[in-house]
């Protein structure tokens, strides 16, 4: 029999960490400080609306790009946020989560052999999808002593004649890391005097604990050359519903739409109605859950730093990504220890990419009560070390 | 939101809390946090601290009954004299004036059945400027202060996702 399986997509590797999912999983009766999602169920009225659109028989297809209804408030929620205006017509489209639109940015923008500059640590998906483009990945080693921001230097470091793309990934999953104004507008010279475009995952953007995100869109000469993801995933607990957009310039649009519409038709339905309903009269939500998530944040850095454990403090998302060289044992072999003596599910940061070695991605979607057990486990553990 | 604001949406939640942890999860001055709750306990804005308890969990007998009450204003007392007759039985755990279709909300827990409708004939009734009642037994209780007591929350997510 021939080989069944494509070259390219059989050069991406697995997650490097299959190993340590491989026992998570075996684990019974673990606590998780594991999961990139919220723990909060979808706010009710969200819920409703998704089912009185069900109950309305609303159970078609919407067009490719999505409801005009649900882009209009896509492009009033941006302009309220960011002060910036789209065309919810020929600049927004809505998306099977934002990892779809990461996949059709790259696919729509790049040819065989053009870079894409990826800082990581970052979500797992950047790289494998611009392989999966014909891009090369090109990584960036976000820094801690930086923050784990991004800075012009390290652009400037690794642009050549065939980059093209530059991910923007904050609030980044997993370090927590934002990037303010300041940051930005360094990286906005470097943009536009290397003409390069950027794909700036915002999933994270509600969730900021030190001021309002500012999107690289709202700086001048940015809207022309980025796409903006985002999605309701994070910000409004409604991961399970696959929902995400992404907004640019209408000649990206175009192409991007071209894709999804033959591979995806239209983002779900009842979704989208349900995103409606979000947008319009979600902020109170959002608020709520962000200031839980704020005051967890605060409870785990003050106990990483009653027990010892170096830890910057993110700013942003629901991560916490404290260092654990001193421990003298890789990330895997940590969480894989952890786990087995104290039932206790951390990631290793090396999930996200090399760099990642020696931090553990913590996440606080978790209520207090599960964190404070999950630190008395993790207490206990490294004062064993 | 003010450090106020921020304070008694917690404790509202969490009475049990201590100040360390307060001032923890506020990202504020121990000091100042026990300041301003010693403040709001002072100013009367925290009245007291309770605990929640789901009685028909337990073999322990409760009957909670609601009863709308009409009375008579009387002349430059308004509902406030006939309020606090009411409000001054222990076994009243609740008064409020009300718009509407009538005037006092009395919410009152009993042992039994008979010991709340002996309240409401022999004690309520007979005020004289009690005009009506009607009275509510509460059946089941699905959320009570905001906590929904019919069901735990489960985690129900992947134990890991990135």
């Amino acid at each position: 029999m021939r080989n069944p399986i494509g070259k390219k997509v059989a050069q991406i590797k697995p997650s490097g960490i299959r190993k340590f999912f491989d026992i998570v999983l075996e684990t019974e009766g673990a606590i998780s400080l594991g999961v990139g999602e919220p723990d909060f169920d979808t706010p009710w009225h969200i819920r409703d609306e998704g089912i009185y659109s069900l109950e309305k028989g609303r159970t078609f297809y919407t067009s490719n790009s999505g409801l005009k209804e649900l882009r209009t408030e896509v492009s009033n929620y941006i302009k309220r946020t960011q002060g910036v205006v789209y065309d919810p017509i020929k600049e927004i489209f809505i998306t099977v989560g934002g990892s779809e639109a990461i996949d059709l940015a790259m696919r729509a923008m790049v040819d065989e052999g053009d870079e894409i500059l990826i800082p990581q640590p970052s979500y797992v998906s950047y790289e494998p999808c611009a392989i999966l483009a014909d891009a090369v990945p090109v990584i960036i080693e976000l820094k801690e002593e930086n923050q784990f921001r991004l800075t012009a230097q390290e652009v400037l470091e690794k642009v050549t004649d065939r980059t093209k793309i530059l991910v923007l990934p904050f609030p980044n999953n997993p370090t927590g890391a934002i990037m303010e104004k300041e940051d930005l507008e360094e990286i906005v010279k470097v943009v536009i005097e290397k003409d390069l475009y950027v794909i700036s995952d915002e999933i994270y953007g509600e969730l900021t604990y030190s001021g309002r995100h500012v999107s690289i869109v709202s700086f001048p000469g940015m809207k022309e050359r980025t796409i903006l993801i985002n999605g309701f995933s994070k910000a409004y607990a409604m991961t399970g519903w696959r929902l995400g957009y992404a907004c640019g310039p209408q000649q990206i649009m175009e192409q991007m739409v071209k894709i999804h519409q033959y591979a995806i038709m239209c983002a779900p339905t009842t979704s989208q109605y349900a995103a409606v309903e979000a947008l319009k009269n979600g902020d109170d939500d959002v608020k709520m859950m962000k200031e839980q998530y704020n005051q967890r944040r605060r409870y785990l850095l003050s106990e990483f730093k009653r027990l010892g454990m170096p830890c910057f403090e993110p700013y942003g998302a629901f991560y916490v990504f404290p260092c654990i060289k001193k421990y003298a044992m890789s990330s895997e072999e940590f969480c894989t220890k952890l786990l087995k003596e104290e039932k206790l599910a951390v990631v290793p940061g090396t999930a996200f990419g090399d760099c990642g070695e020696g931090y553990i991605r913590v996440s606080y979607a978790y209520s207090l009560e599960n964190l404070k057990a999950a630190m008395e486990r993790l207490e206990r553990f490294i004062n064993r070390l | 939101m003010s450090k106020r604001e921020e304070i008694l949406g917690i404790i509202e939640k969490n009475s049990r809390i201590d100040v360390h942890e307060l001032s923890v999860l506020m990202g504020a001055d121990e000091i100042l946090v026990a300041n301003e709750l010693k403040a709001l306990e002072d100013e009367g804005v925290i009245c007291g601290y309770h605990t929640m308890i789901d009685w028909s969990k337990t073999d322990i007998e409760k009957v909670n009954a609601l009863i709308e009450v009409k009375v008579t204003p009387q002349r430059g007392l308004g509902f406030d004299s006939i309020a606090e007759r009411i409000y001054k039985y222990p076994e009243v755990t609740s008064v409020y004036l009300m718009s509407g279709g009538f005037d006092l909300m009395v919410i009152l827990e009993g042992k039994s059945l008979h010991e709340v409708a002996s309240f409401v004939s022999d004690k309520l009734s007979t005020l004289d400027t009690v005009l009506s009642t009607a009275t509510h037994f509460i059946l089941k209780k699905y959320k009570d202060h905001g906590t929904i007591l019919t069901k735990k929350y489960e985690d129900t997510r992947e134990i890991v996702s990135l």
